[in-house]
């Protein structure tokens, strides 16, 4: 009987991360109209973007192989995992120990992995330009992430997130230096990786200055739906990550009741509205900034997060 | 009948296998009988290791009457041995079997085929060796017929330098590893294995032997500096010997640092430790980063070996702390990371030397910029290699990322350690760590992209057929255990346990009694990782997503031209492609590359084109090695002059050091 209720919660975690992805996209492009004095689409329209995506045949250049079609299926599907163990209205789930944050963060990196391979695989010069920048960026991204992981699981003492956030919801944790750096080099990992402003647009299409929407330039109907799917649940990932580890306020402990779990829930839709609302107020107040620029910010990230885990040697308590 | 007879009898087999390939000189059908019979001795090389690993089983040794007279030729297998005999066996068995049809298209096969098996036969004697004496000459006859190997090729101008160089790095390396077993032995000359484990030494002389060893066998695995011979002569041998000189020889060079740093001898001091984690370090992002910028495939696998040696060689930098400091069980971590990111690299980058063979077969190029789109041409070895690139680029749930992840874990124990030195550098080093993992998946997609994905780039590219079985079952097997070590990664340490035992005096918990397989390498509170069920996961999720999506959405396709923004180009070299994916890279860190561009315009009113030269450079060359030879080459001038003297004089030189020699004994003494 236990084993079919943590089953369950597993299975509604997964399916509050796929069903609140999209929400979260079309509540910040919400924001980022209002904020530019714009009526701005409907917080429902990436829903409708995704169905029609869906319901649209694909349109596969001649060349591309079979590696390009299943590329969205294996992204979508890393993702997802990864997001399904990512603590949003409860800890201690079924499968939390499935993976903890350094294999969470390395089956993302599998998600771009696959999708820079897409990029290459028609053999235009878009496709190459982007997954030559991702890679790049990644490649930056990726230490800078590690390090505040190390930072973090240094304080918590366990890369098991689940363990993480039930010690930083303990009374154990104060405010402490090396939790702020993580935090912002968390957050400009965050914004990198999700190719958002200043490092991508994730509205543009002017050729030179596109990173990620010019590796899935080839892509249409459902294949795009997949990757669009993805990438939003990538954004809510990051956001409900910073979110458990930095505010684990909320956040049902491992067998909570009815009332517990629901509070979680919202307590975490809370936590995703102040995540958007804070990412659309940064993109709007902030210029893109130069791909050649993009590795000094990110460096700056991977600064922060080793002196975050430096600090930590010097004193366990900063 | 002990394992060691078995053992010995094997290697005996492959060097009559050797003589039977000069005997059999000619015949058309050589190749197979050859390849064939080291494959097979080389599988049951590994199943003895993996057999005595299983079962625990005693050490057993054995003497021969032949070597120095008051010390034999002695032989022992434990279970150190018995590790690398498995990971020995494995990759000798891929390459002998994928040398039964790649060996058909070799030339000149009578330059190949008798040194292979003894090749293989010498590596295995410097597992067996149980005495200084037959260590160094295993050692050197492993060289000596590598080069042999990378000889194959003579003809082309790059082979022979390549060669010349490997025979003078591996002529220091065996040098030096003569000072460090001279020094091990001490004053009264002890080159029983036996007796130099007894033997005390001040932490000092210790330090010194270990940086030698060090230096000796990191000139034969790769450690920067030393590394420069590495990636000319691993590319210039024929791809499955490249294989086994990537993927194997430079694990038993590691077999020789462990062997001495954590078995003969003795405790180490901690501060030896920085050192190795800092050159492991360093080594695997510049490896990586050169990789990174080379155009030429199979180099760009040898340096990638580079980085991954400096991976290793930073986990057993690490164990060394742990072990200094008493802290065994986290030593055991350590080196299970070593031991296992050894055997998963054996795995992949034998695997990917042999699609770098298969291509280099069915396109005559290891240019990257003349291949693309073989994905299309050659679509079984594409799957492989696919594994191959994932393995490589330590992603989950591939075996590359467990041995990724137990080093991670291995790092942030550290500041369990006391040293404040070493809480600052293992972090700092973690970090290091980290951008070569993210850097070689960058390396990785450019591999793959530029040789299978895409468009072809020339004409043999666009011609390209599928290779032979024998080489696609080799290949097939490889990624098959890449695969398995990534899904069952607690079996492989459950069975290496008696290895980490020997050489850390603790072991890893039992991992496979772990409910779904999971790995826990502390405890479930601090870190755990199930490959099993991340695969379980990802393949329901995917196959569900799409079978809904085709089910209740849409399923019609309809084939076009590529969109390309509107602008599709027909020439292929509008594709991106090696030099210009490594671009953002180069650009990015190019004072560490030495990077450099020059733009050439003609003058107005010239019809010319422009042209924009773009490469990077390895600074080891310019800064150490050709300053290091104009020295060697001034000393040399000099002594010229003593070439041409008269006998008075050569008779007084003569007396003269005497003098000087009996002087400095009396001062010594």
């Amino acid at each position: 009987m236990e084993l079919i209720y943590g089953f369950i919660l597993q299975g509604i975690q997964m399916l509050v991360v796929l069903a609140l992805a999209p929400g979260l996209t079309g509540f910040v492009r919400k924001i980022k109209a209002r904020l530019t004095r714009r009526r701005g689409a409907s917080i429902l329209q990436p829903y409708r973007d995704i169905l029609r995506l869906m319901r649209k045949e694909v349109v596969l250049a001649e060349n591309a192989s079979w590696l390009f079609r299943a590329s969205p299926y294996m992204i979508f599907a890393m993702t997802w995992v990864a997001a399904a163990l990512v603590p949003t209205f409860a800890i201690g789930l079924q499968f939390s120990w499935t993976a903890d944050l350094i294999a969470i963060v390395a089956m993302l990196g599998s998600a771009r992995f696959f999708l820079a391979l897409a990029g290459m695989d028609v053999g235009t010069s878009f496709g190459g330009i982007g997954a030559s920048r991702e890679m790049m960026i990644g490649a930056f991204a990726e230490p800078a992430m590690l390090l505040t992981v190390f930072a973090v699981a240094l304080v918590a003492g366990s890369t098991q997130l689940s363990n993480v956030v039930a010690f930083m919801a303990s009374d154990q944790v104060g405010i402490r230096v090396s939790l702020g750096m993580a935090l912002v080099a968390l957050i400009i990992v965050a914004l990198a990786e999700n190719a958002r402003i200043p490092v991508d647009n994730p509205s543009t299409h002017l050729e030179l200055t596109m990173v990620h929407e010019a590796m899935v330039l080839e892509y249409s109907g459902r294949h795009l739906a997949m990757i669009e799917l993805a990438g939003a649940m990538k954004l809510l990932l990051y956001i409900a990550l910073i979110g458990c580890i930095f505010t684990p306020w909320g956040i049902a402990p491992a067998g909570a009741g009815l009332t517990g779990l629901l509070a979680g829930g919202l307590f975490f839709v809370a936590k995703l509205a102040a995540g958007g609302a804070f990412l659309a107020i940064f993109e709007t107040s902030i210029a893109k900034m130069r791909v050649f620029r993009v590795p000094d910010f990110l460096g700056a990230a991977l600064m922060l997060g080793l002196l975050g885990t430096l600090l930590l040697f010097v004193s366990r308590g900063l | 009948m002990l394992t060691i007879n078995v053992v010995f009898a094997l290697v005996t087999c492959l060097f009559a296998t050797s003589a039977l390939a000069i005997v059999l000189s000619g015949r058309a059908w050589l190749s197979n009988l050859i390849y064939a019979l080291s494959g097979i001795l080389c599988l049951g090389l590994a199943l003895t290791g993996i057999w005595m690993l299983a079962t625990r089983a005693e050490p057993s040794a054995m003497q021969l009457p032949i070597g120095l007279p008051w010390l034999g030729a002695n032989l022992r297998i434990d279970a150190l041995s018995a590790l690398f005999l498995m990971l020995l066996g494995t990759g000798g068995a891929a390459a002998g079997f994928y040398g039964i049809g790649y060996g058909r298209h070799e030339h000149e096969p009578h330059r190949v085929l008798p040194f292979f098996p003894a090749f293989l036969g010498a590596m295995t004697l410097v597992l067996m060796a149980d005495d200084a004496f037959t260590f160094l000459i295993s050692w050197e006859v492993m060289s000596l017929l590598s080069w042999a190997l990378v000889l194959a090729n003579h003809r082309a101008d790059e082979t022979r330098q390549a060669s010349y160089i490997y025979l003078t790095m591996a002529a220091f390396g065996t040098m030096v590893l003569l000072l460090a077993f001279g020094l091990m032995a001490g004053p009264e000359g002890n080159y029983g294995f036996a007796v130099i484990r007894e033997i005390g030494r001040s932490p000092g002389i210790a330090a010194l032997i270990l940086t030698l060893m060090a230096i000796g066998a990191g000139s034969k695995a790769g450690l920067m500096p030393l590394h420069v011979w590495l990636p000319v002569a691993h590319p210039a041998a024929p791809s499955h010997v490249s294989a086994l000189m990537s993927a194997v020889m430079t694990k038993v060079a590691l077999y020789g640092f462990i062997r001495v740093g954590f078995d003969l001898l003795g405790p180490v001091a901690w501060w030896m430790a920085p050192v190795f984690i800092l050159a492991g370090a360093i080594t695997a992002v510049m490896g990586i980063l050169f990789a990174l910028m080379d155009g030429d495939s199979k180099r760009v696998l040898a340096y990638s070996t580079i980085e991954n040696i400096g991976v290793i060689f930073a986990a057993l930098g690490l164990a060394l702390a742990f072990r200094a400091n008493d802290m065994s069980a986290l030593a055991a971590l350590a080196l299970t990371a070593a031991f296992v990111h050894s055997l998963n690299h054996m795995l992949f980058k034998s695997l990917l030397f042999m699609v770098a063979g298969a291509v280099l077969n069915a396109t005559g190029t290891r240019d990257l910029d003349q291949l693309g789109g073989l994905i299309h041409r050659m679509p079984v070895t594409a799957v492989l290699a696919l594994v191959g690139v994932t393995a490589i680029s330590a992603l989950p749930p591939l075996n590359g990322f467990v041995s990724e992840w137990l080093l991670f874990q291995a790092v942030l124990q550290s500041p369990h350690l006391p040293q404040p030195t070493l809480q600052f550098l293992v972090p700092a080093a973690g970090g290091l760590l980290a951008l070569a993992a993210a850097l070689a998946a960058a390396c990785f997609v450019r591999f793959y992209g530029v040789i299978f994905l895409g468009r072809p780039r020339s004409d043999t590219a666009r011609k390209a057929a599928e290779v032979d079985r024998w080489s696609l079952g080799a290949m097939a097997g490889l990624a098959a255990l890449c695969v398995l070590a990534g899904i069952l990664p607690g079996l492989l340490i459950d069975l290496i346990a008696p290895a980490i035992n020997l050489v850390a005096g603790a072991e890893l918990p039992r991992q496979s009694t772990n409910a779904w397989l999971t790995l826990i390498p502390v405890a479930e509170v601090k870190s755990s990782y199930s490959g099993f069920l991340v695969v379980v996961f990802i393949a329901t999720t995917a196959g569900a997503a799409a079978w809904l999506v085709h089910r209740l959405a849409s399923r019609r396709l309809r084939r076009a031209p590529a969109w390309d923004c509107g602008f599709p180009l027909d020439a292929s070299n509008t594709q991106y492609g090696a030099g210009s994916f490594a671009q953002p890279i180069r650009r990015v860190l190019a004072p560490v590359l030495s990077a450099h561009e020059t733009v050439t315009m003609p003058p107005p009113g010239d019809m010319a084109p422009a042209r924009l030269e773009a490469g990077t450079e390895d600074m080891t060359w310019s800064r150490i090695y050709l300053p290091l030879a104009a020295l060697i080459n001034t000393i040399t001038n000099a002594m010229n002059a003593l070439q041409f003297l008269s006998i008075r004089r050569y008779l007084s030189l003569v007396f003269a050091s005497l003098i000087l020699l009996l002087v400095g004994l009396v001062i010594w003494n």
